[in-house]
Order: C-alpha cells, then structure tokens, then sequence
C-alpha cells in the first residue's frame, strides 16, 4: 500500500497504521466520469488536506470513504474494514467515522444536547447520563457548553458547524472526514472553527479534510492532496505543494486562490480564445428608427 | 392650445381618479341592488318560519349533539386515523428502493384517487361482508363506514407525506446515516419528525374534507344510531322523527354544527402556516 503514497509522502506521514487505503476508486455520475483510478493511503494520526478546483471531485472522493456515494469500481478499507465490499456492516463502519459538512447538517427538531446524544443512545447503548456527560465535554471542546439547550436555528453559522463537529466526536470517531466545513461561513466565523480544526489535529485525531482555506491546510496539514479533473495531480507536505508545487495544474489552482484578485497575465492562465467572434453591435439610434417604421 | 396643455394634463390625473371611483360606485349600486332584489322577491318572513323554526332548534338539539355530531366525529377521527396511518405506510412504500412496493403503492393511490369516495364506500360496505363475512370485527358498520373513508384518505394523504418527506432536506438523511443509523431508523429519527411538522397544515385540511365527506355515509343503510349530522338532519326535515313537524330548519342546524367544527381547523391552519412561514426565513 506504501506504493499508493505519493513521493513526497514517505518522510512526512506519522508513522502509523494506514486508516484509510484507496486503490483503484473509480466513480461515474452517468456518463461523467468525476473519479478516474484514485489511489491515496492515509494513515493514523495523519492530517490531509485535499484542496482542488470546484468539480474536481474531491468532495466525491471524501464521500466515498464512508459511501454516501457508491464507487463505480475500486476497493477502500477503511480503519480495517472493506467498505466496498457488500458483505460489510456499513452502519458499524460509519460509527467509527465521523463527518462535518458544509451544511453542517443539525437536526433541526431537536437540541444541541439531543443532537449529541440520539446515536450515543440508540446505536452505543451509552445511557441518557453517560451520553450527555460525553456530549458535555464534547460541546465544551468546540466552546460551546453554555449552548447546550440551544436548538440549531437559534446558533449562529459557526456555532453551529462546531456542534457538528461535536455530535461527531461524541461517537468516538477513529478518523474524521470534513466536507468544505468553512465554506458556507461568513469571514469572521470561520476562524472559530478552524481553530476547533487545529485542536484536533493537535490531538492526533486521524482527518481528512476537503478544503479551500489554503493557510489551513499550510498549517495544519502533514500531507497536502492536489486533485484536478478526477486524478490526485499533486500531493506531499504542504511547504511542497504548497510552497513549491510542481505541476502545471497545481500552480494555476494555487495562483488563482493566492491572488484571487490579481489580474495579471501570467503564462499559467489560459489566454482567451481568439477566434471568439465579436458581436457587432448596431448603432442603438439606427435600431430603434428601423423598429419605429417596420 | 397652448392653454389647453396644462388643464389636459391635470384633467388625465383627475380622469384616473374618478373612474376608481366611479367603478367602485357601479359596483356598490349593483351590490346594492341584488340584496334589495332577494330581500324583496323573496318570501322572508315565510322563509325564517321554515328555517328558524325555534321549537324545532330545541327539540331536536339534543339528539344533533348526542347522535349527529357524535357520529360524525366518530366516523372523521377513524378514517383520519386509518388515513394517517396508510397514509404513512404508502408514504414510505412510493420512497422505497423496492420495485414492487414502489409499484403497489402507486397503484393504490391512482385507483382510489380516481374513483369517487362515493363508489368506494358503496364498494366496501357491499363487497366487505361477501369477502370477509366471517371476520364479525368486519360486519360492524361503523368499522365498514371508517375503512372507505379512510382508504380515500389514506391515498391523498400518502402524497401529502411523501411530498413532506421529500421536502426534509438530503443532508439530514445523509449525517444521520453517517453517524451510524440505519436508513429506517434515521427515517423513522430524524426525517419523518421533521415531515410531520411541515405537513400539519395539509393534513388539517385533509381532515377538514373528511368532516364534510363523513356524511356520504348518509346514503348506506344506516340505522338511527348510526345517523351523523347530515342523515339525521335530513331524516329530520322530512318528518321522519316524531315530534318534529316536517321542515328544513334541520338542515340548518346541521350546516352550523359543520361549522363549529371546520370553521377553527381552518382558522388553526392559517395560525400555523403563518407560524411556519416565519420560521422558514431562518
């Protein structure tokens, strides 16, 4: 499996056992082929940051880890189990597998607390005081104990998505996936979450995280994966995708999301076509006479 | 003409104005003039006889609330029930990934939405007792009466629920199944509690149709005890009860008592659409 770990991997990854192992994931919506032959080991303890232009499939390659989407071919184990094999208890896997997402994803119906407690309850058989003092010192994690009775409509964005990542974490997940978990934050809220992020990591939690924030990923990661058009194109520590990418594709991406008001015409921005042909615009008094007598 | 302009100009502003008026004045005149034309040609004081027969309204009250409306709610809270319950079961097999119940499901809300609840009331109440004559559960009228309303129901509330479940957004299925549940179980957890409260407000109109199609009970064979509001008041008008002259202050009862009923669900419903309205801007 060592074989799947890009070049610049080896030295970096903490030494560990691999806690997510793809080869050969190959996806399709339709006729649209939006994974093409992944391979991508993740090991125990490890951070990766897969970052990547929209339509990319980076998302659909997170999703696929814990089969929210159903790969077309290829094998994925994950924390030992095949999940692509039929045979495999999904509902079991998934318990160990925690997921933030975008759209944080809050059961609106019920409290903060009960959002931490239902599946600690209904599928850990953790009793109502067990799961509530697990949720307790989860909420306090993400700063946010005093909300506990909150319901998810009455938090704010950030709140909100730090109470995902605790009703994630009160499963005592093995590994975590995060699904763009900043991108539907306003600016000043997403600090608090990242900072939940970096805590965790810290912690030696295993995560995989789809991202755009690139000084995240520089931070945070120990392993940065560049995906564009369904293949991973890139992938090392962060100082080298990020601070020194090697391919075409990957300084396009990072220049653009670097400088993303910057105009300038460098030599990785496609030119306009030039055989686009120009519309001839009628003289607008011309136009309006002609309409008047016809 | 130069003089002219001015006064044109303010003449059109003016002109716009009164033909609102003007309109709205046709408009009253005309309203005016229907109301004294049924005040007139009409037969009132013949009318108020007929109808607010006050000796009438006493005698027979007791028995409108005691076997009228008891019946009537009898039968609209059985067939709600049944309805809500088939409703959900349906619900559930139109969403399923199997083929067959997807296809029984669908079959069961086309023919019972097409047909009148009228036919399927006769359907069941004849057909029961030959299929079923030995379940003495079955031969009951009240139960006969209850399961063709309430397969009627069951097939316009089915697309309720369905539409109320579909209305629950993918991501909440999808982390309830991250964290470990089964699709029934995030179903039965985390979707179908948010769908019912988005679909309270339909399903208060549903069970507002089915006061009012409780009484086409009235034209089975129903016996006095078994008489809702509408059979009993007809019953009534034509001299069919002892005591009451013949006379169609009944039917007028029955319409009030109708209305006692509906009247606050469709108030409740506006409270509550208006509730969630406001809720949905979150």
């Amino acid at each position: 499996m060592t074989a799947n770990v890009g070049a610049g991997a080896a030295e970096t990854t903490p030494t560990g056992q691999p806690m997510i192992s793809i080869s050969g994931l190959r996806k399709s919506f339709g006729p649209v082929e939006v994974l093409k032959n992944i391979d991508l080991v993740i090991n125990q303890g490890e951070v990766v940051c897969v970052i990547g232009p929209s339509g990319s499939g980076k998302t659909t390659l997170l999703r696929c880890v814990n089969l929210l989407e159903k790969p077309s071919s290829g094998k994925i184990v994950v924390n030992g189990a095949e999940v692509t094999d039929p045979e495999t208890d999904l509902d079991a896997v998934r318990k160990t597998v925690g997921m933030v997402f975008q759209q944080f994803n809050l059961f609106p119906h019920l409290s903060v607390m009960r959002n931490l407690t239902i599946a600690q309850t209904k599928l850990l058989g953790r009793s109502k005081s067990k799961a509530e003092s697990i949720a307790r010192h989860n909420l306090e994690r993400v700063g946010l104990a005093h909300r506990e009775t909150a319901y998810p409509a009455q938090l704010s964005g950030g709140q909100q998505q730090r109470v995902a990542i605790a009703r994630s974490l009160s499963m005592d997940p093995a590994l975590m996936l995060f699904d763009e978990p900043t991108s539907a934050l306003d600016p000043e809220l997403v600090g608090d979450v990242l900072a939940v992020m970096r805590g965790l990591a810290r912690d030696g939690m295993t995560m995989m995280v789809v991202t755009h924030e690139m000084a995240f990923a520089r931070d945070v990661a120990d392993r940065v994966v560049f995906m564009d058009g369904g293949y991973v194109v890139e992938q090392g520590p962060p100082e080298q995708v990020i601070g020194d990418p090697q391919h075409e594709r990957t300084k396009t991406f990072l220049h653009r999301v670097l400088n993303p008001t910057s105009v300038e015409e460098g030599e990785e921005f496609p030119a306009p076509p030039a055989e686009i042909p120009q519309p001839e615009l009628p003289d607008p008094r011309g136009l309006g006479q002609s309409t008047q007598d016809g | 003409m130069t003089q002219a302009m001015p006064t044109v100009s303010s003449n059109r502003r003016m002109t716009r104005h009164n033909r609102t008026i003007l309109v709205r004045t046709i408009q009253y005149v005309l309203l005016g003039a229907v109301v004294v034309l049924f005040a007139v040609v009409g037969d009132w004081s013949n009318f108020a006889d007929q109808y607010l027969n006050w000796d009438v309204v006493k005698a027979l009250f007791p028995r409108m609330l005691t076997t009228g409306l008891v019946n009537t709610l009898l039968y609209t809270a059985g067939a709600f029930i049944l309805g809500l319950v088939l409703g959900l079961i349906v619900a559930l097999m139109r969403l399923s990934e199997v083929w067959l119940y997807r296809a029984i499901a669908t079959v069961y809300v086309e023919l019972l939405r097409g047909l009148p609840t009228l036919l399927v009331l006769f359907l069941v109440v004849y057909g029961v007792p030959i299929l079923f004559g030995d379940v003495s559960f079955l031969r009951d009228f009240y139960v006969q009466a209850i399961v063709g309303l309430g397969t009627v129901a069951g097939a316009y509330m089915s697309e309720t629920i369905r539409a109320g479940i579909q209305a629950v957004p993918r991501g909440q299925m999808e982390a309830a199944r991250t964290l470990g549940m089964s699709r029934t179980r995030a179903m039965l957890s985390i979707v179908i509690p948010q769908a019912f409260r988005i679909v309270i407000p339909p399903m208060t109109n549903e069970l507002i149709l089915l006061v009012k199609d409780s009484s086409l009970v009235y034209v089975l064979g129903v016996t006095a005890a078994q008489y809702e509001l509408t059979k009993l008041s007809q019953v009534a008008a034509s001299g069919g009860i002892r005591g009451i002259p013949n006379g169609p202050t009944p039917l007028l009862m029955a319409g009030m008592f109708y209305l006692v009923i509906t009247l606050p669900l469709s108030q409740a419903v506006r409270a509550l659409e208006r509730r969630q309205a406001r809720r949905g801007g979150h």
